[in-house]
């Protein structure tokens, strides 16, 4: 059987997900998606009750079980500063970035 | 080798703890001489080559927090030297899954992206741990981002070894927390189980490990793998320390929205209660693996390891010999599509919680050259992420895709629904079966060997096929020690139970402990013990 993530659609994936690969990396990843798609491929061979409606947790959340949402109120944080200083690079209180991509228009 | 202080049950450390009888800083300083005796070198990202010594220790500890854990003793003895109580767990060691973040503490994930992540503020079950006396000995290694059955994709290596014998996996992901363990390095341990990652080391490490019912405990601090998955849960030697833990764990939480505001019961209150009136399931399609062959693809079906299996059926005899009704033949048709879905609905949560993950707000960033904004990201992901994570997100990039997403995604949740719907037939008040609970083997196999296995992204993970089923449905379950195969490595047992029924689980383990408690395996101790 044809392989179902090519070299094209794994570049593409790649590109998608931010990672940098390199060639042996590559190859050692898209034969192990293949393979994992092996695996996966028993789900398309079954009948499955689209009736059946999907489960997005496997415990029903019904309003019983359910905290109610808590009053939209803004609290400040005291752990701002903890959270700032774990950046790799501050400038005062900003975050350095280098050079957003952009496309002149004009 | 003779029993310390650090061998002792939580629930025995806390009473004496309690009572004025013993230190927390004396059961504190036993902790941390076997830590010495048994951790071997610590774990680091350094590039890893294997030392002579290195298979003959457990390496369960990324961090050790030993200044804060006496801080927390100290705080616990002056409490009880003023007459108060400084709660349930008074003294007792406790380690913590390095997926949790407390704060002040590195908190990791084993991932070189988090490995400088110093967290501040604490999730919620260790908050409540520590506020009820429990002293945190550290942060302990796990797969990356939990995304294992070995504990081997770890970042920081050499991989913990299973204390019954470390040329072998102790299990994963929390293969660590089990690990510590049963190794009398902590008493306690907080794990995460998402695909069966608290009951299947458990299981490989011969103690007790339980997922309880997803939303029972609080998820928030928890570093995110598969949301709607993962469950915070309690690794112990005895079911009353699980019991007792998970208690102090348990309940609402107004910072995380899916914790269940279900009451929480005493669990340690019908322990002891015998097992009459309960029904307990057997079912064939736990007995048998379905997975697909690794060069064909091709379904493949055998049987569990017989060991396993015999266990299963003394375990059931033991139960009925106290009071309980044993039904076979349960069926539960859909256990073998476990996996098949998991690998779906896992990938595509894993791949949007890691896009978090970008080199700009925390953790690891590439410190070479980079020509811009998404140059940064590629990079800082690709140097940082390990081999697991980068499988898991570009596999939910594609399952997720537009084209794809209906004959994957779409169709992995119908599967997960109809998994719940074996247990909630099995479990029904007036369906035909009618059962407190079902009794599984934990795993397919025991321990098996470091590097056995690990490479192979697919046989990995099907030693999760008997777990995953309930992660998908929701529903609680509990792996206890069910005797040593020839090996003499552990053999554990699963008990699954409808929503919330941890008390009736725990009460069934307990039953088998104490129908177990002369037999001569109870004796063995783990191969790192014996000197």
């Amino acid at each position: 059987m044809a392989e179902a993530i090519t070299a094209e659609i794994f570049h593409h994936l790649v590109e998608l997900a931010a990672l940098e690969l390199d060639a042996d990396e590559s190859e050692y990843l898209r034969a192990q998606l293949n393979s994992q798609l092996k695996a996966i491929r028993e789900l398309e061979a079954i009948a499955v009750d689209d009736a059946a409606g999907i489960t997005s947790h496997g415990v029903p959340y019904t309003p019983d079980i359910s905290a109610t949402p808590r009053a939209d109120i803004a609290v400040p944080s005291d752990t701002a500063d903890a959270i700032l200083q774990q950046a790799p690079e501050l400038d005062g209180r900003y975050l350095v970035v280098p050079d957003i991509p952009h496309t002149d228009l004009t | 080798m003779t029993t310390r202080l650090c061998d002792l049950t939580a629930i025995e450390i806390a009473a004496r703890v309690r009572a004025g009888s013993m230190r927390a800083e004396q059961v504190l300083d036993s902790a941390l001489e076997r830590i010495r005796m048994v951790e071997g070198r610590a774990p680091s990202l350094e590039p890893y080559v294997l030392q002579p010594g290195d298979r003959e220790t457990v390496h369960a500890f990324i961090t050790l927090t030993e200044r804060r854990a006496r801080a927390q003793a100290q705080a616990v003895d002056r409490a009880v030297a003023d007459g108060k109580d400084p709660g349930s767990l008074a003294g007792v060691p406790l380690g913590v899954k390095d997926i949790f973040c407390v704060e002040g503490t590195p908190s990791t994930a084993a991932s070189r992206i988090l490995a400088n992540f110093i967290a501040p503020y604490t999730a919620t079950p260790v908050a409540r741990l520590e506020a009820a006396g429990a002293i945190t000995l550290g942060k302990v290694n796990l797969d990356e981002f939990t995304f294992g059955s070995s504990n081997e994709s770890t970042a920081f290596r050499p991989p913990p070894g299973n204390p019954w014998d470390p040329r072998r996996v102790p299990g994963g992901s929390s293969g660590a927390s089990a690990a510590a363990v049963a190794a009398g390095e902590v008493a306690l341990s907080l794990g995460t189980d998402t695909a069966g990652s608290i009951r299947q080391p458990a299981a490989f490490c011969g103690v007790v490990g339980m997922k309880p019912t997803y939303g029972r405990v609080s998820r928030y601090g928890l570093i995110a793998f598969a949301s709607s998955l993962d469950c915070p849960g309690p690794v112990a030697r005895t079911v009353t320390d699980a019991a007792l833990m998970l208690g102090v764990m348990a309940g609402a939480d107004v910072h995380d929205a899916t914790a269940a505001t279900v009451p929480v019961p005493d669990y340690l209150a019908g322990l002891e209660q015998d097992l009459r009136g309960l029904r307990i399931g057997l079912s064939p399609d736990y007995f048998r693996l379905r997975y697909p062959d690794p060069q064909t693809g091709e379904l493949r079906e055998q049987p569990i390891t017989p060991e396993i299996e015999k266990a299963v059926h003394e375990t059931a005899e033991r139960l009925a010999s106290q009071g309980a009704e044993i039904i076979e033949g349960v069926p539960m048709p859909n256990t073998h599509l476990g996996i098949p879905a998991y690998f779906v609905i896992s990938r595509v949560e894993a791949a949007s919680n890691l896009h978090r993950y970008d080199g700009i707000k925390y953790g690891f960033r590439y410190p070479g050259p980079v020509s811009d904004l998404r140059d940064l990201y590629r990079k800082s992901r690709g140097a940082g992420f390990g081999v697991q994570p980068k499988l898991r997100i570009l596999m939910g990039m594609y399952v997720s895709a537009e084209q794809y997403e209906k004959g994957y995604y779409q169709r992995a949740l119908r599967v997960r629904t109809m998994i719940r719907r074996d247990f909630e037939l099995a479990f029904h008040p007036k369906g035909p079966h009618r059962l407190h609970a079902l009794l599984t083997a934990t795993t397919p196999t025991t321990a098996f060997e470091l590097d056995a296995v690990y490479g192979d992204s697919v046989l990995m993970q099907y030693a999760d096929l008997l777990t995953v089923p309930a992660d998908h449905a929701g529903v609680p379950g509990l792996s206890i020690p069910a005797g040593l195969d020839a090996q003499g490595l552990p053999i554990g047992v699963q008990l699954l139970g409808p929503d919330f029924t941890e008390p009736t689980l725990l009460r069934i383990a307990r039953a088998v402990e104490r129908a177990t408690e002369t037999d001569a395996w109870r004796k063995a101790r783990p191969k790192v013990l014996a000197a």
